[in-house]
């Protein structure tokens, strides 16, 4: 983070950006404004930079009913004010269609339809996706944007070469409201160069194995301020491999992006850069942080989520299904834009046929899961998703982190594989 | 006794006064929490069963996802927040909640201000002049 006199305050702001903080553009635009600026200037930003898209994290069970009056508040002012660029949201707290085999509560869902018809009348589009840079538009290099979620985040910045900062909910939206957001952080060049230098000495293999990967390297990174080089790998990953590795280190470390030598946009010349740190991970490390979260062979229950499934994952996962019986619940959890085309292709029944369910706007984590455990008795739970061990620990689970060949197994026996 | 005082490069919030809980660890509402009942709830971390409550919580750094922006608010309106987050290092999400719930904060110190510190010291966050301040 760049040092900055707490008492030196103040970012440059254009006529505009004045008027708008004086009220003239109405009460809601001032909110959102002020609120950039209060960021900005903790930040030390210099001014304002024009973001062409918004995506809002903001399932229900973060929101709260405070967080719900606060939209309802914006949404119901006299000047109705909506949003100026295109905006749209992380996954919901539900998939109605499913919230009571889930378990979750009546009140939970009236929470989840107030937020959506707030959203609605703020002009939001309801995308209800984490990986909209595969399904809905895929941010260019250097698009600065507002973006949500972190995968979503890291992903857009150093996959696509896009620039956004992690944008919780309230401040997304208010970029979406603005169409601005405070330069700082990953919108300013020097942000974005490498700070540690990491040499991995294998190439990952599965979606689990390129995640875990991610969070060993995420705790090295430690913070939102680092930037991994990283090198030694074969090939180059595909976009989903590279959702899952972004997505775990983001989780893990709170990392914002990270470059792969020779494969990233930004990579050129980055793990030249002389002083930085060395750092080596080996497949020992990987395994070690699987087997930290491996406790029981048990499992009640196997979740896919987090990120949600590309069709290509489902396509996978179907096949696995295919002639199999399962004795424990299976949630495959996938975004809006890709579940019809999973119905279509068939994946769906196979999944389902087998014992599975396939859910979709949601994500797991973000859908009450203390409740659902508590409603539902489950309490071991294996996924192919270090993001999504990494997060339940802290919900009351006892995940584990497993190939999906051998969640499905999991799911047909009730225990892992040996 | 003069106290120590502890100058940050960032600072939000008003002035609070109480006592402090201090970690080298993580801090993320979401992964770490139990807002319900108000304690830490990650078996891994180090205040694992301690509640934060009307505490000044001095950790390491921010973790994790972006839902901390959302959740220090619903917090302060249950009345289940610390009184203020003082840290070595924050990522984004942090402040945008800090600046929604009206929270006190400062962050970045010339030492680990986790070492600095002990648990259970009185101290004072000054934003205004961005200033921690160990009365005993």
């Amino acid at each position: 983070m760049s040092r900055r006199d707490p008492r030196l305050r103040s970012m440059k702001l254009n006529d505009e950006e004045q008027d708008i903080c004086a009220g003239k553009s109405g009460p809601v635009l001032q909110e959102a404004l002020r609120h950039q600026i209060k960021v900005g200037e903790f930040f030390g930003a210099e001014d304002f930079v024009p973001v062409t898209q918004a995506h809002i994290m903001a399932d229900t069970e973060s929101l709260g009913e405070a967080g719900i009056r606060w939209l309802e508040r914006l949404a119901s002012t006299e000047d109705r004010h909506r949003v100026c660029i295109p905006t749209m949201t992380d996954p919901r707290g539900t998939d109605f269609a499913k919230a009571a085999f889930l378990g979750q509560t009546s009140a939970m869902l009236e929470l989840e339809r107030r937020a959506i018809a707030a959203f609605i009348e703020l002009g939001v589009v309801m995308t209800d996706t984490c990986i909209n840079y595969q399904t809905i538009q895929a941010p260019t290099r250097n698009e600065h944007v507002a973006f949500g979620d972190t995968g979503v985040v890291i992903y857009s910045n150093s996959v696509c070469g896009a620039r956004s900062n992690f944008e919780g909910g309230p401040s997304a939206l208010a970029a979406g409201l603005t169409g601005r957001t405070p330069r700082y952080g990953f919108h300013i060049a020097d942000t974005r160069c490498a700070t540690l230098r990491v040499l991995v000495s294998f190439t990952p293999g599965s979606l689990n194995e390129w995640g875990a990967l991610g969070g060993v390297i995420g705790r090295i990174a430690g913070n939102y301020w680092a930037v991994p080089v990283i090198e030694g790998m074969d090939g180059s990953p595909g976009s989903d491999q590279l959702k899952h590795f972004g997505a775990a280190m983001a989780s893990f470390g709170s990392v914002a992006m990270f470059h792969i030598a020779g494969v990233t946009p930004e990579s050129e010349g980055e793990a030249l850069r002389a002083g930085l740190p060395n750092h080596r991970v080996t497949r020992d490390d990987m395994h070690a942080l699987q087997k930290s979260y491996r406790s029981d062979d048990r499992v009640d229950v196997v979740v896919f989520s987090a990120p949600q499934l590309s069709l290509f994952e489902l396509q996978t996962l179907a096949e696995l299904c295919k002639g199999k019986r399962f004795a424990v619940p299976l949630l495959a959890v996938t975004s809006p834009q890709v579940k019809p085309d999973c119905d279509r292709m068939g994946f769906t029944a196979s999944i389902e046929n087998a014992g599975g369910t396939v859910l979709s706007g949601m994500c797991f984590y973000q859908s009450y899961a203390r409740e659902i455990a508590e409603a539902q008795g489950w309490k071991c739970l294996a996924t192919n998703s270090a993001k999504l061990v990494n997060i339940l620990g802290g919900y009351g689970y006892q995940p584990t982190l497993a190939s999906m060949e051998a969640c499905v197994a999991a799911a047909v026996s009730g225990k892992l594989p040996r | 006794m003069t106290p120590r005082v502890f100058r940050a490069r960032h600072a939000m919030g008003p002035p609070v006064r109480g006592l402090a809980l201090v970690a080298n660890d993580g801090f993320s509402a979401r992964y770490d929490l139990d807002r319900t009942t108000g304690i830490f709830s990650r078996p891994t971390h180090k205040l694992f069963g301690e509640s934060y409550v009307g505490k000044i919580l001095i950790l390491d750094t921010a973790k994790g996802g972006v839902a901390s922006a959302w959740m220090l608010n619903e917090m302060t309106s249950r009345g289940l927040m610390p009184l203020a987050l003082v840290l070595n290092s924050v990522n984004p999400i942090l402040v945008q909640g800090a600046a929604l719930a009206d929270l006190s904060m400062l962050v970045g110190f010339d030492e680990d201000i986790t070492a600095a510190v002990v648990s259970g010291s009185e101290v004072e966050v000054n934003p205004k002049v961005g200033e921690l301040a160990v009365l005993r």
